[in-house]
């Protein structure tokens, strides 16, 4: 049509390049596709959902204030105690010893996979490592409690049977693989002319690793760093497992703790009526572990967005 | 002199220093390299060791018992394996479609397709016993699904879906936009350029990072005892019937004080391993043999 109107030449239009008749099975492939991608969309806000409405009804029986400020956390006993404080600092303790361990091997596993490997061996070790990530948390749990903990006790540390030490050593180690990707993804992204140009000026490997390439990716290695913490925060099964105990306010890593994570999961196993404080208790916690969490989260996502603009 | 100096200046110290503490430095990043493998290879032993004696035709047959001899994981087997598979039919689809619809056809300027992006990523850092208080508060209690293996594969197919998207996106992007451009002035429509050149190009890279997905969700527990899959069961889980998986029962023997226990949970361990290393090496496998370079 169009090229005739052309050849007539009496008004010369536009060529039009869109097909004539809409294709209709182009947009319901279309439209399918983007209904897979709202799944994950409605996972986000059903979690939200599912958190925040029993986590109101929580917190219309119990004080906001009593919660966050309570260091007294009993809330299947008799009078109630409702204070979060102890899972609060039971979590961060073992976050603690998590990161002990993992932010500075993973940052120095980065620095060799980076700078150091050749490529045959880094080949070779970056898988090995996702093997390492791939281990089922149960698994690391089993050997917190079954193999590390007695050889800390072989070896002279006063630890009990259940304690934040042994999980969070162990820990620590199952998260190096998370640290060490995200950060050599960093130092990777770090262009070639700044090592070449330190070099030039005489600097020796070490130097051009800590001193040029490090500074250079920081920020891809705190986005590793925080993601490392939010994991920690977030593990399950390793704390449920090697040091699970009572609710208590402690900095002693000899002893046992409850985690927001253990209380979830220990209680919510349990067949807890529907409607009952407990089973509110449950979205209280939860949602106060996904607030502190997805906070994280996004600092991450931002950091990794940054070094991602720098450089690529 | 003031070049030598000013080097110096810049750099910390004199070259014998320097030597030394390089070479320090250097074992400082072998060690941290062998920790993770030391303790992966301790694991591997320790566990073997202790699971090894209890790996008989009883183990993968029969259902677990309050006598550590006749007790087995046959029916937590079979549910983990029955979880494979419909975590294969749901979550490779949705995941594969979503990668599709983010790399083919969604406008990045959008601010709605950012958003998306970033609720991804966020998600694949949600612990995952938050996706286990989704299912008790949706699937459990809310529609009344009840403790059901089908409760327990959903609950598996949203924690793996954003490992899964990132691994398709991945291949999908991998595939040249010369392809593209050459399907397309042969005058295919979007579709028949998705279809017939992008998906088959980039399904080596889905596979593999599917798999390697699902070795996660498979070793995952925490959601799963929300969702109800510590419950004794004695016969073959049905899609709306009661079931356990294998990492459920692992932390089930672990939770008993007897040693004996504690053994059978090795054994468990040992076959839990096995299925992963299995699925990793096939994985490996499909890449080298089938991806191409472009």
């Amino acid at each position: 049509m169009a090229t005739q109107d052309i050849s007539v030449g009496a008004q010369p239009e536009p060529i039009r390049l869109r097909a004539e008749g809409r294709r209709w099975s182009e947009a319901v492939v279309k439209t399918v596709l983007a209904l897979c991608a709202l799944v994950s969309v409605a996972t986000t806000v059903g979690i939200i959902l599912a958190l925040v409405e029993p986590s109101i009804e929580f917190f219309q029986e119990v004080s906001i204030v009593d919660f966050f400020s309570g260091d007294r956390w009993a809330p299947l006993f008799e009078p109630a105690s409702f204070g979060v404080q102890p899972l609060l600092v039971g979590t961060l303790v073992v976050t603690f010893w998590a990161c002990l361990v993992a932010l500075p091997l993973g940052l120095c596993v980065a620095i060799y996979l980076s700078e150091y490997a050749r490529p045959r061996v880094r080949r070779i070790l970056k898988p090995a490592l996702e093997v390492l990530a791939g281990i089922p948390t149960v698994v690391f749990g089993f050997f917190a409690l079954t193999f590390f903990t007695p050889l800390l006790q072989d070896i002279g540390v006063d630890v009990g049977t259940f304690n934040v030490l042994s999980a969070g050593l162990v820990m620590g180690v199952m998260l190096i693989p998370t640290v060490a990707s995200i950060s050599e993804d960093a130092m990777s992204a770090v262009p070639q002319e700044l090592r070449d140009g330190a070099y030039g000026l005489g600097a020796s490997r070490l130097q051009v690793s800590t001193r040029i390439v490090v500074p250079a990716a920081v920020s891809g290695i705190i986005a590793s760093y925080v993601l490392a913490f939010s994991r920690a925060v977030g593990e399950t099964m390793i704390v449920l497992i090697a040091c699970a105990g009572i609710a208590q306010i402690t900095l002693d890593p000899r002893d046992s703790v409850q985690t927001m994570t253990v209380f979830i999961g220990a209680t919510g196993l349990g067949d807890v009526p529907t409607g009952s404080i407990e089973y509110k208790t449950i979205f209280a916690v939860g949602l106060t572990l996904f607030v502190i969490t997805f906070a994280m989260n996004m600092v991450s996502i931002r950091l990794v967005r940054k070094f991602r603009e720098i450089y690529e | 002199m003031s070049v030598a100096r000013a080097h110096e200046g810049a750099l910390g110290h004199g070259p014998r220093g320097a030597k030394v503490r390089g070479t320090l430095f250097y074992i400082l990043l072998l060690v941290s390299v062998s920790v993770g493998f030391i303790l992966l290879f301790t694991l591997v032993i320790d566990v073997v060791q202790k699971g090894v004696g209890y790996l008989d035709p009883i183990f993968f047959t029969e259902p677990t018992s309050t006598d550590p001899d006749k007790a087995g994981a046959g029916p937590a087997i079979r549910g983990t394996i029955y979880l494979m598979v419909l975590l294969l039919v749901m979550a490779v689809p949705i995941g594969v479609g979503t990668a599709l619809y983010l790399e083919e056809y969604a406008n990045r300027g959008r601010w709605y397709n950012r958003l998306l992006e970033v609720n991804i990523q966020n998600l694949a850092a949600v612990p995952s016993i938050v996706y286990g208080i989704l299912g008790l508060a949706f699937l459990v209690r809310g529609i009344g699904l009840g403790r059901v293996l089908l409760a327990g594969a959903l609950i598996l197919t949203l924690l793996v879906l954003p490992t899964v998207i990132v691994a398709s996106r991945e291949a999908i992007r991998a595939v040249p936009d010369s392809i593209r451009q050459g399907a397309y002035a042969l005058g295919a429509t979007q579709w028949q350029v998705v279809r017939r050149q992008v998906l088959p190009a980039a399904i080596p890279g889905i596979a593999t990072g599917s798999i390697l997905a699902l070795a996660r969700a498979i070793g995952e527990t925490a959601p799963l005892l929300l969702v109800g899959a510590l419950t004794y069961v004695a016969v073959n889980p049905t899609l709306l019937g009661s079931f356990t998986a294998l990492p459920v029962q692992i932390y089930q023997w672990i939770a008993r004080p007897q040693d004996e226990f504690r053994l059978l949970a090795a054994a468990g361990i040992i076959v839990l391993l096995a299925i992963l290393l299995t699925m990793n090496a096939f994985a490996i496998w499909l890449r080298n043999r089938y991806q191409r370079r472009w």
